[in-house]
């Protein structure tokens, strides 16, 4: 084991630690948690089983495990991005639609009888 | 076109108005002399300045919204607002006092033919001076959408236009709010619906205040949006409101006056 495996191991465990406190937080959705943790693990059992990535890598037929290591990791970041992208979509839309709603709202009650009588004066 | 042929026609003119205090009061105004029975709703789009007070002073309605959504977020909330109230027939006219609301009979007149009336420059009527490039552009993409749409059309980036009702029903979920998604994207949209699409030739005027939404650049990004759209329309699906109407969608959109 060589210490490019020990730093690896550390960002693996402290990264499951800020997405430990985040949970504990409740600042993060357990779906997301969930994700960040099995790639922690994943990460943690890698730069301790060097050999599990080589015989990764030759499985998928990659001379150097080192690219099958980017190649994997490459690939489920642009999977996780493309899946934010979608949820970010998503969002804008819903948040487009309650502004909307409280557009409409808000003129349905301003033209409610009696509204705004009382400040009135401050209005003006 | 509708079944209550015996009631008047109910028109509401929504007019999208971002920063605009300079000018709105005059155009709502201009607007309720020359079409006295319509209702006029100023769609507020986040703006900072006086726009909704010089707006609602000269009897204008007025939706705030609480932060900018662009014109086609603006013009959503107003068709969600006609339909909502029952109006029959909706006018977008821009606030920078661009458009001659005396011409707006013509557009409603051609409502008879067809679910969305375009107010188009370069049809023969009035001097309308674009620069060269801009101008190129507009006509090769009001070719393109002529080419969707199935209806020749000379303006398709006018803001000036009427919705009938079924344009109504499908611009109150559909109306796009991408950047400039207002002008070009809806009318695909709209012809994605199955719904006709006519114009009618306009005289603009120069704007009388406000800032032009449009520099060179930015007009260069919206010719690639726009080309982006109507390839895009060719994949995208939307579920038909005409053959099968959703009921979720009827109640939670239905008429309440």
């Amino acid at each position: 084991m060589t210490g490019a495996h020990v730093v690896a191991a550390l960002v693996a465990l402290g990264g499951a630690g800020v997405i430990f406190e985040l949970v504990r937080r409740r600042q993060i959705r357990d779906k997301y948690a969930v994700l960040w943790f099995v790639l922690a693990i994943g990460m943690t059992v890698v730069a301790f089983f060097p050999g599990l990535l080589a015989g990764v890598a030759s499985f998928l037929s990659f001379t150097e495990p080192a690219s099958a290591l980017f190649f994997v990791a490459l690939l489920i970041l642009l999977m996780i991005v493309g899946h934010l992208s979608w949820e970010v979509s998503r969002l804008e839309n819903e948040t487009r639609v309650l502004s909307e709603e409280l557009a409409l709202l808000r003129l349905e009650t301003e033209s409610r009888p009696g509204f705004g009588e009382a400040i009135e004066d401050d209005d003006h | 076109m509708s079944s209550q042929a015996d009631r008047p026609q109910r028109v509401l003119v929504v007019t999208p108005a971002f920063n605009e205090q300079a000018m709105v009061g005059e155009v709502v105004r201009e607007i309720r002399t020359s079409l006295p029975t319509a209702a006029v709703v100023v769609v507020d789009d986040g703006s900072t300045d006086s726009t909704a007070r010089r707006a609602r002073e000269a009897g204008a309605l007025v939706l705030s919204l609480p932060f900018n959504l662009g014109v086609g977020g603006a013009m959503r909330v107003g068709y969600r607002f006609a339909l909502r109230r029952g109006y029959d027939a909706v006018v977008q006219v821009d606030a920078d006092g661009q458009h001659d609301p005396r011409e707006i009979p013509r557009l409603l007149a051609g409502l008879e033919g067809s679910d969305i009336v375009i107010g188009a420059r370069f049809a023969g009527k009035g001097t309308h001076d674009v620069p060269g490039l801009r101008r190129w552009m507009m006509k090769r993409l009001a070719r393109l959408v002529s080419r969707v749409a199935g209806v020749a059309l000379t303006d398709v980036t006018s803001g000036f236009r009427a919705a009938g009702p079924q344009a109504i029903r499908v611009f109150s979920r559909t109306y796009p709010a991408e950047y400039l998604g207002d002008t070009v994207e809806s009318l695909v949209i709209a012809s994605k619906h199955g719904l006709i699409i006519s114009q009618v030739p306009v005289a603009m005027r120069e704007r009388l205040g406000g800032e032009p939404s449009q520099t060179s650049i930015r007009a260069s990004i919206y010719a690639l949006r726009a080309v982006a759209v109507i390839l895009l329309s060719r994949i995208q699906t939307w579920p038909s409101p005409r053959q099968n109407p959703d009921p979720e969608t009827a109640k939670s959109y239905g008429g309440q006056t």
